[in-house]
């Protein structure tokens, strides 16, 4: 096992010619596609541009096959793991993070100064387009590329073998990217299906669904030739994620385009099914890809950067079930008073609250973790910023069972307190676990001995977390304030106020939350250049050289490894 | 079928597979033989090389 004596062979792959035929046949499509058509009186926008995006990606993507084959079929040291997908996935999340927190503030300050941020001539920065491609922009483009490059990570590390697939993990990350460009540049340009989360149209639909396939393939052919026997918790989460993330995008998405090449479809589902299918979609999107993927990336990049076991092993396993049979009932919480019958709501309600057992057993199991080296979080700003995304975490996962109840969901639902309940979520926990992990496998990946400047990620740590603070709190202050101004009547059985009356009264709550978002999106260009100077290997970030197993070696140092607490 | 037939064995079918599957969960979390394996797979994280085993 040991680098001297380990043996390599190369292994030829031939993954690149069906890539290259689905690119092919893309490519095909998008030919017809681009053809500009007379829609029946412009009513729905054409798929033109989309056309032309596509039409350029997949040629691109052939090019640089061609020029690969070219040289014969690539090869593959199965001595050394796949780490280039791997960066350049940590250099897309990085990108995707400011650019998603970017058009957060500003839809932030939009809604703070509507007379200032409001531009007649440029249709595309209204609120309404901006603001699903905010949601998008953090969840799929920056939290997904985060979990994918993490995923690739992880699977290789536990499992202890390379990437299955040979250039397979290069269409993954390639698809994806292109899948995002094509959802954002839809939403700017009114190329939506008004699904929340699920804005895109069915074509770009098909597509992630051909990279998800390949993603999950890779995935699985990666644990399947595994050399540890065992199969570690973190590639558990990873593979809820994947699967459940591929039957919820297929059936939320099942609709039937007005013809094969237009940018516009119905959904198979109508009225009340429709709207609840929605919200099992919309909220398994949280549980699946914002907490079952993280909780990957928690179950293995705290016990490494702590150099401690996982606190309960036995935890993790009942935790997982738990988790990963009750999140997919939450949905109907969404839908309290509405025309769902109101068995399902009670239902929705109830598997909300017991949800809160399982996401406290993966948050104690995070926290104890740390057991016996709970002195690094004085000095190690990384490991603090795990930590404290696990109580985010904690935070959020309360937080949300008390919002289910159907009466406290009447004072909460459509108030900002909703907004503030998931940017703790958001921010708190999946930035911050995000970071945290970027910061590990930044000089991991990069073979340096640590970031270029742990300063710099106590400037980012506070930054942050006072902007997260920020932000929460003067949402619940306006939330509550909200929802009790649109139930108040007067003596004569009137309302109390008038809507606009409750708009303005959250002025001041905007502009507070519009500071803490900046304060955060500060905090992640302090992270965007500590990274890059760590990749130029600056400051603390000395180049290693040779094969050390250097994310063995602890950089601060602490006492003996303590085994499983029992 | 009727819809209330139906309902009501989703709802007693639902709640035994769960609490059955939760206990099972327990069980094989819990039992004795599987320790070490879990003892050795909390570790998993700091065992690995820089490199595949081939």
């Amino acid at each position: 096992m040991t680098s001297n004596i380990r043996k390599t062979y190369f292994k030829e792959d031939d993954s690149l010619i069906v890539i290259g035929l689905i690119l092919v046949l893309g490519f095909i499509w998008s030919l017809f596609a681009a053809h500009p058509t007379d829609a029946p009186g412009m009513i729905y926008p054409t798929l033109e541009m989309h056309g032309f995006m596509m039409m350029g990606a997949f040629l691109i993507g052939i090019i640089a096959i061609v020029f690969k084959l070219s040289d014969g079929l690539p090869k593959f040291d199965q001595g050394e793991y796949q780490d280039d997908v791997i960066k350049a996935g940590v250099i897309a999340t990085t990108f995707w993070g400011i650019a998603g927190m970017l058009v957060g503030l500003i839809i932030a300050c939009q809604l703070t100064w509507p007379n200032i941020f409001y531009f007649e001539s440029l249709p595309w920065t209204n609120f309404g387009r901006l603001r699903p491609l905010h949601t998008s922009a953090v969840i799929f483009a920056f939290g997904g590329n985060a979990l994918i490059a993490t995923s690739f990570y992880v699977v290789q590390r536990t499992c202890r073998t390379r990437l299955a697939g040979g250039m397979w993990p290069w269409f993954v990350f390639w698809g994806y990217q292109l899948f995002i460009v094509l959802a954002a540049t839809g939403y700017l340009t009114g190329v939506t299906q008004s699904r929340e989360y699920a804005e895109p149209e069915w074509y770009v639909d098909i597509w992630l669904t051909i990279v998800w396939v390949a993603y999950l393939l890779v995935f699985l052919c990666t644990l399947a030739k595994r050399k540890e026997p065992h199969i570690y918790v973190a590639n558990w989460f990873y593979l809820a994620f994947i699967i459940t993330v591929a039957i919820l995008h297929l059936v939320n998405n099942m609709a039937l385009p007005t013809g094969p090449f237009d940018a516009k479809s119905y959904s198979l589902f109508s009225g009340v099914q429709d709207a609840m299918t929605q919200w099992w979609y919309g909220h398994n999107a949280v549980g699946f890809f914002l907490t079952a993927g993280f909780l990957a990336i928690m179950y293995y990049f705290i016990p490494k950067r702590a150099n401690r076991p996982i606190w309960s092993y036995k935890l993790s396993i009942v935790h997982f079930w738990a988790v990963i049979f009750i999140y997919i009932w939450a949905g109907p919480h969404h839908l309290h008073f509405t025309a769902l019958p109101q068995w399902t709501q009670t239902l929705g309600m109830a598997f909300s609250i017991m949800l809160w057992m399982p996401s406290w057993g993966g948050m104690i199991n995070g926290l104890m973790t740390l057991q016996g080296a709970w002195d690094k979080l004085r000095t190690d700003p990384v490991l603090r910023m795990l930590v404290v995304s696990v109580a985010f975490y904690g935070m959020a996962t309360f937080e949300g069972p008390l919002m289910s109840i159907r009466y406290v969901n009447a004072l909460s639902h459509y108030t900002e307190w909703t907004i503030g309940h998931v940017h703790s979520g958001a921010l708190g926990w999946n930035g911050f676990v995000t970071f945290g992990a970027l910061y590990c496998m930044v000089p991991w990946l990069w073979k340096k001995k640590e970031v270029y400047s742990l300063r710099l990620v106590e400037w980012h740590f506070w930054l942050a977390t006072i902007g997260i603070l920020f932000y929460i709190t003067s949402m619940w202050v306006a939330g509550i304030m909200e929802g009790l101004m649109w139930r108040a009547y007067n003596d004569l059985g009137f309302l109390e106020y008038a809507f606009i009356e409750t708009v303005s009264a959250k002025h001041i709550s905007y502009v507070v939350r519009a500071l803490g978002g900046g304060l955060f999106l500060a905090g992640t260009l302090i992270m965007a250049f500590n990274l890059r100077m760590t990749v130029k290997g600056k400051g603390g970030a000395e180049s290693l050289e040779g094969d050390v197993p250097l994310a063995k070696k602890p950089v601060i140092p602490t006492a003996q490894p303590i085994l499983v607490g029992e | 079928m009727s819809y209330d037939v139906f309902a009501h064995f989703v709802k007693m079918g639902g709640t035994v597979f769960f609490t059955g599957f939760f206990v099972l969960t327990i069980i094989y979390a819990l039992w004795p033989k599987n320790k070490a394996r879990f003892e050795r797979a909390a570790q998993l994280p700091l065992l690995d090389d820089d490199h595949p085993e081939v």
